[in-house]
C-alpha cells in the first residue's frame, strides 16, 4: 500500500533531478530570506547560483545545533511572522533552546510524510493509534497526530505515562497500533505482566511505531515477542519536523528516508568528508520543501549507514540503519535531549557541590546524578544534606524535564581521568 | 558548662566506610566515647565523641575524609528509670530543638550522658544555666573502661 505511489517509488534519475531543482529553490531561499545564511554564504564566497548539480551541496556550510541556539529565537526564520502557525522546540546545550517554525504547507507536509509512513506499515482508516509521546513543544506526538489523522485513523492522544490509563484505553477503545519510545514500551510490558495481562489474548494491537531513542534489534524482537505486534522503527528529530523523516516499511529492513523532502549525506564526523555507501557516519540533512525554515546540511549527530540495494517494498527512496550511535554527548530520556554541560551547569551553580559528578542512567528511564559534596561546606547536619539532595533535584527537574534521582558522595569518590572524564554511564539494554 | 566537641564524618552508605574511619583514630591512640550514625537517602553522617578531639579532627581531614567539628551539650543523665524523661521535661519546657542525640557512657555505667546536638548552642547553654541539670565537664575524668 501507498499513500503517493509516484513519488515513492520515483525512479532514482528523476528523484535527482526534482532533488536538484528544489535545492537550487532551497538555496536561493535561504541566502535571501535569512541572514546567517547570507553572511554564511559571503563569508565562503558563494553565491546560490553556484549550485548546478547534487554533489555542489559539498561547498555549502554545515548547519549545527548551536548555529540554531545562536539564532533563537526568530533568526532562522525565512518568513515574515504571519506566515506562522506552528512552534516548537528542542532542547540546547546552555539554556536556550532551538526554536522550529512551520507554516500552514510545513504542517501539511509534515503530515503527508507521516501518512506514507502509517500507510506503508499497513494502517487503514479504522485502526486506532494511541499516541504516547509527549504532547507539548516536542514534535514526537503533534507531528504524528496530524499525520494519522490525515490518513483518517482514530487517534487517541494518550500522552506518555498513566500506565493504567494506557492499559483502559487500549482495552476500551480496541487500540490497533501505538505510538512511544521503547523505553516506555518496556515499561509498559512489564506492568502488564505484574498486571497478569496477555496483549495477544486481552488485546487488539497488532503494530507499534518506535522512535526518539535509540534501541536494538534485540529490544524490538523483546517487544514484538511480548506484544504480540510488528514493531516499526521511526526516525526523526524536531529540527527536520520531528518524526516522519524516515520510517520503516512493512520489510522491517532499514529506514526509507524521503529523499524528496530531504537531501541525506553519510560524512565522517572527525574530516566532514563523505563515507563511502554502506559504511557508517554522520547523518547531515538538508530540507528541500520547508518553507518557514529551510535548513542546509544539518549536523544530525546521529551515527547511521546507508543499506545498500533496492527494497522489496518497491519504494526506491534509500533506506537507513537504525542510529548506531551518536557523534556527540546527547543523551535521550523519555525522548528528551538532554547534554551532560545541562546537568554540569545546574550542578556547579550549587554551593555545596564539589567538582566532580556523574550521570548513571539505568532501565524504564531511571537516572541518577551522583555529586562529591564539598568538604569546606559540611557542617554535620543531616537535615542539611537532605535539603541539599532536594535543591539538586528540583533544579535538574526544571532544566533537564525529568527529575532525578540524587545521590551524595564523598570528594574523590568519583574516578578522576585525564582529559574528558566519564561523566555518563549509560547501564539501559535498550 | 565546659565544651564538649563532637565530630561529624561525612559518609557513603557502603561496607568498610566505618573501619577505614575507625582505623585513622585507633593508630593516633584517639579513644572513642559514644558514636551514633544518623543516615538518609543511601549516604551517612558518622558523629563520635572522643577524648583527643582536635588531634582526631585534624588527622581525619589530612586523609581526607569529609568532617565538622561542633560543640554539643552534655547532660548527665540519672542512671533510673525516668532518668532521660527528666531531662528531656527540661528541654521541651525550654523549647530546645534536638536535632540529634545519643548516649556517652563513662566509668562503665557509673556516669552517663544524654548527648545533644542543637541548632542554636550557645542560646540553648545560656537557657540551660540555671535549670537543675549537671553537665559534663573535664574534672570528671574522661577514662573510660570499655563495657
Amino acid at each position: 500500500m501507498f499513500w503517493q505511489k509516484d513519488i515513492e517509488t520515483i525512479g532514482r534519475k528523476a528523484l535527482e533531478e526534482l532533488q536538484l531543482k528544489r535545492l537550487k529553490q532551497t538555496v536561493r531561499q535561504a541566502y535571501k530570506n535569512i541572514p546567517f545564511y547570507k553572511e554564511y554564504f559571503s563569508k565562503l564566497n558563494i553565491k546560490p547560483n553556484d549550485i548546478t548539480s547534487l554533489k555542489d551541496i559539498r561547498n555549502l556550510p554545515f548547519t549545527t545545533r548551536e548555529d540554531l541556539r545562536d539564532n533563537y529565537p526568530f533568526g532562522m526564520l525565512a518568513v515574515s511572522k504571519e506566515h506562522i502557525v506552528r512552534l516548537h522546540t528542542s532542547s540546547g546545550t546552555t539554556g536556550k533552546p532551538k526554536a522550529i517554525f512551520f507554516s500552514k504547507k510545513d504542517v501539511d507536509r509534515a503530515a503527508e510524510l507521516i501518512a506514507r509512513c502509517l500507510i506503508m506499515t499497513g494502517i487503514k482508516k479504522d485502526d486506532v493509534l494511541q499516541n504516547m509521546m509527549t504532547y507539548g513543544l516536542f514534535t514526537g506526538a503533534l507531528v504524528m497526530h496530524y499525520g494519522a489523522e490525515k490518513v483518517g485513523v482514530l487517534v487517541i492522544p494518550a500522552g506518555p505515562g498513566n500506565t493504567k490509563r494506557q492499559i483502559a484505553l487500549m482495552q476500551d477503545f480496541k487500540t490497533t497500533t501505538l505510538h512511544l519510545t521503547p523505553s516506555y514500551a518496556l515499561y509498559l510490558a512489564s506492568i502488564m505482566g505484574n498486571e497478569g495481562i496477555v496483549p495477544k489474548r486481552d488485546l487488539s494491537l497488532r503494530r507499534a511505531y518506535l522512535g526518539s531513542e535509540p534501541y536494538s534489534e534485540e529490544t524490538r524482537d523483546k517487544i514484538e515477542k511480548f506484544f504480540g505486534i510488528d514493531v516499526y522503527n521511526s526516525y526523526g528529530l524536531s529540527e527536520m519536523n520531528g518524526p516522519g523523516v524516515a520510517f520503516e516499511c512493512a520489510e522491517k529492513n532499514g529506514m526509507h528516508l524521503w529523499e524528496d523532502n530531504f537531501i541525506m549525506e553519510i560524512i565522517d564526523p572527525d574530516t566532514d568528508e563523505k563515507v563511502p555507501e554502506g559504511e557508517k557516519g554522520e547523518l547531515v540533512l538538508t530540507t528541500l520543501c520547508r518553507e518557514a525554515m529551510p535548513i542546509l546540511r544539518y549536523r544530525t549527530r546521529d551515527i547511521v549507514m546507508i543499506i545498500p540495494g533496492k527494497c522489496k517494498c518497491g519504494r526506491t527512496h534509500r533506506r537507513i540503519s537504525r542510529i548506531i550511535g551518536r557523534s556527540d554527548d546527547m543523551i535521550i530520556i523519555r525522548g528528551v535531549n538532554i547534554f551532560p554541560q545541562q546537568i554540569e551547569r545546574v550542578l556547579m551553580g550549587i554551593k555545596a557541590v564539589a567538582q566532580n559528578y556523574q550521570i548513571v542512567l539505568e532501565a524504564f528511564d531511571k537516572i541518577t546524578v551522583r555529586v562529591e559534596i564539598s568538604k569546606d561546606l559540611f557542617d554535620g547536619k543531616v537535615e542539611h544534606l537532605v535539603n541539599l539532595q532536594n535543591e539538586i533535584s528540583e533544579k535538574l527537574r526544571s532544566e533537564i524535564l525529568v527529575k532525578p534521582k540524587v545521590e551524595l558522595l564523598e570528594p574523590g569518590t568519583l574516578p578522576v581521568t585525564e582529559g574528558k572524564a566519564t561523566r555518563v554511564i549509560d547501564k539501559r539494554t535498550l | 558548662m565546659e565544651q564538649l566537641k563532637q565530630i561529624s564524618i561525612f559518609s557513603e552508605n557502603k561496607p568498610g566506610r566505618l573501619k577505614k574511619i575507625t582505623k585513622v583514630l585507633a593508630e593516633e591512640g584517639v579513644n572513642i566515647l559514644a558514636i551514633n550514625i544518623a543516615s538518609s537517602n543511601g549516604f551517612g553522617v558518622l558523629k563520635f565523641i572522643v577524648d583527643k578531639c582536635e588531634l582526631a579532627y585534624q588527622k581525619l581531614k589530612q586523609k581526607g575524609f569529609t568532617v565538622s567539628l561542633n560543640e554539643v551539650l552534655a547532660i548527665e543523665l540519672v542512671d533510673k528509670p525516668g532518668g532521660l524523661c527528666e531531662v528531656a521535661t527540661i528541654l521541651s519546657k525550654k523549647r530546645i530543638n534536638i536535632e540529634n542525640a545519643y548516649v556517652l557512657i563513662l566509668e562503665s555505667r557509673k556516669k552517663a550522658f544524654l548527648i545533644v546536638d542543637t541548632n542554636d548552642i550557645e542560646k540553648a547553654k545560656k537557657i540551660l544555666k540555671h535549670e537543675n541539670l549537671r553537665f559534663y565537664t573535664t574534672k570528671k575524668t574522661l577514662k573510660r573502661k570499655i563495657v
